[in-house]
């Protein structure tokens, strides 16, 4: 009984640490669809630049210093030129339409980091040790804790930065309402390109701690897919949803492969998540903590 | 020229190119997937265009049709092809009337996400059970022959000749479809659904209708697609990128529109065409299939983008402005008569 229970926890643990990992490609997402109402598809193919950007320098001799700082300007300069060659002339368009105006952005920086750094797998060591903890009687890898202490950290800089900052109460009037926020005088422009430069470093943050867990290739874009359901669990416009949308699905993720995965022959990774968020969105279709839609006719 | 004679004309054309041309090349690698490919963007824009439900998951429509002929084909010896045709979008379309009760509770990107659920459910469920595949060792089934009436469909003129019979068919359908009461219905609650629901359209019934249609559509074009053209059916053929691929189809030819679907198509097959022989001819040296395939993705997504912004009715859109441009209304034709022209939206609306 004790061993299944010290099992149970184990299994819990590992999959709320991964969880923190989702919700960390998830928190990309909430930033920008907050502040401009876009659902940033791209955010995934953003991880991927950044992770290999990072690697092809360390690769070509150059510092870990360096290199981050590198692809920390490159990824700032990728998410301000989205906002301004993609997002502005889009203004006023409606959601799903700059939603695939996202996935095609997606495709560009997909193909163009390719082209750019060539296809093949990398290896990125970040030097953080990943060797099981035992902590009461409990196996915990040491990577997650660091990974999940990383993103706890960005998300209290995050909170504290909209709560504290003038810019971050500038976020908060845009978020609420654009047009009120014009009227009294804020550059909306100025904000959105702030924010999707965020939205850039954040992607940096995730590439480098999800690259070092699964190596830098093309299927690092993919953790995207992993986001979408914390979002719709959470709700796309709350980074409060966001982080318990992450645990959640992650917890679930990895009981339901320990428990419920033998009894169907196992792989249902790829859509037991999708499965979780689409139940619990017909008991509440905008998610844990989204805001509900007024409607007009 | 109304629609109908357009429609007529375009398929005399179509189906008399092989008495005139008979080079397997032009039939296997463009024409063939270029229907297959267009009669699932005109299922998706249906669903997309015509209804606003956005859907991701067009591909796993297609894996389910093409699964289900070939199961049919394998277990019920000697089902004729109509009925396989017919059984095989049918049992699509009763798949995607289940995927498609979330819509009746969600909107927008919920929606979207949810249909994720569908491709990635459906691909797991292919790989993981053998049944499906008739425990094929590799996954990789090759598809037998379509017959019908003791004929083989089995060589590329035949095999092109098949799909546009059903291509033009369910077309036609299509067209009709978009023209009637249950076609505006569609319209009406894309642009609006409280107020359709207000003007008494009946939500649940026209959103499940379009679900129904649209995978019957898709599902038949998987059949297409997998015996027609590639001629093997692997789960890993119907990926997220295929729904991408179609999504892109209709987003580049014309959303809510009959012929946007197969100038999309048309599109999408030509471009990597285009683009290896251009990359062939400026960087002869460098240009291998990994490059092609990362330009490709490169070019359609700057298209996609560019489309979005500048012509959001796409190339159809655009055709029909340059058509207008170069010929004049003169007086005595209706100046509504182009071929095809359903009213056009002023955008994709999705509203959440």
């Amino acid at each position: 009984m004790m061993e299944e229970l010290r099992f149970l926890i184990e299994v819990l643990v590992g999959g709320l640490l991964s969880g923190v990992m989702y919700s960390l490609v998830a928190i990309g997402f909430v930033l920008i669809y907050k502040t401009s109402g876009v659902l940033n598809f791209a955010q995934g193919s953003m991880i991927l630049f950044a992770a290999l950007t990072v690697v092809s320098l360390l690769e070509r001799g150059v510092p870990m210093a360096l290199a981050i700082a590198v692809s920390l300007v490159g990824m700032i300069v990728i998410g301000m030129a989205i906002e301004r060659t993609v997002l502005r002339p889009l203004v006023n368009r409606t959601p799903i339409t700059l939603f695939m105006a996202t996935l095609g952005v997606s495709y560009v920086i997909e193909g163009a980091a390719q082209l750019l750094w060539g296809a093949q797998v990398h290896g990125l060591d970040l030097g953080i040790d990943d060797s099981p903890l035992e902590i009461q009687g409990v196996l915990v890898s040491s990577f997650d804790l660091v990974a999940a202490a990383i993103a706890a950290t960005m998300v209290a800089v995050l909170s504290a930065f909209f709560r504290l900052t003038r810019t971050g109460l500038a976020f908060r009037a845009v978020a609420d309402d654009p047009f009120a926020a014009l009227a009294v005088g804020l550059r909306l422009p100025a904000i959105w390109a702030t924010v999707w430069a965020t939205s850039g470093i954040v992607a940096l943050v995730a590439g480098l701690l999800w690259g070092a867990r699964l190596g830098v290739q093309f299927s690092l874009s993919m953790v995207v897919l992993k986001a979408l359901p914390v979002l719709v669990l959470g709700g796309f416009d709350s980074v409060a949803g966001a982080i318990v949308g992450g645990l959640a699905i992650g917890a679930a993720e990895k009981l339901s492969e320990v428990y419920l995965g033998p009894l169907v022959g196992g792989g249902i990774e790829s859509w037991f998540a999708y499965a979780v968020a689409l139940a619990f969105l017909l008991i509440r279709p905008t998610g844990l903590f989204g805001r509900k839609p007024v409607e007009r006719v | 020229m109304t629609a109908l004679r357009f429609l007529v004309l375009v398929t005399a054309l179509a189906a008399g190119l092989p008495l005139v041309y008979s080079g397997s090349y032009l039939y296997d690698a463009i024409l063939t997937p270029f229907l297959a490919l267009s009669l699932a963007a005109l299922g998706l824009n249906l669903l997309t265009g015509y209804a606003g439900q956005v859907s991701l998951g067009s591909s796993a429509f297609m894996a389910i049709g093409a699964y289900s002929a070939y199961n049919l084909t394998l277990r019920i010896p000697g089902l004729p092809l109509v009925a396989i045709l017919l059984a095989s979008g049918g049992i699509t379309a009763a798949i995607g009337l289940v995927f498609g009760l979330p819509s009746l509770r969600l909107r927008g990107f919920y929606l979207a996400v949810s249909t994720l659920a569908a491709q990635f459910f459906v691909q797991w469920a292919l790989n993981k059970f053998g049944w499906f595949s008739h425990d094929s060792a590799s996954g990789v089934i090759s598809a037998p022959a379509l017959q019908a009436f003791g004929f083989r469909f089995e060589s590329p003129v035949a095999r092109y000749d098949l799909s546009l019979a059903v291509v033009v068919l369910l077309t036609a359908l299509a067209f009709r479809l978009s023209r009637s009461q249950t076609g505006l219905n569609l319209i009406a609650i894309r642009d609006h659904e409280t107020a359709a629901r207000v003007i008494g359209v009946s939500v649940v019934k026209t959103k499940l209708l379009a679900f129904l249609i649209s995978s019957f559509l898709i599902g038949v074009a998987g059949v297409l697609w997998s015996f027609a053209y590639l001629r093997t059916i692997e789960p890993n053929g119907f990926t997220l990128d295929r729904s991408f691929q179609i999504l892109f189809i209709i987003i580049i030819g014309g959303v809510a529109t009959i012929r946007g679907a197969f100038i999309g198509a048309a599109f999408m097959v030509l471009l990597p065409l285009g683009l290896s022989n251009l990359g062939a001819a400026l960087l002869p040296k460098s240009f291998d299939s990994g490059v092609l395939e990362m330009s490709l993705k490169v070019v359609q997504g700057s298209l996609i983008v560019l489309f979005l912004i500048v012509e959001p009715n796409g190339l159809a859109a655009l055709g029909q402005r340059l058509w207008r441009r170069a010929l004049p209304v003169r007086s005595g034709s209706k100046p509504d008569a182009q071929p095809f022209a359903p009213p056009l939206p002023e955008t994709l609306n999705g509203e959440i």
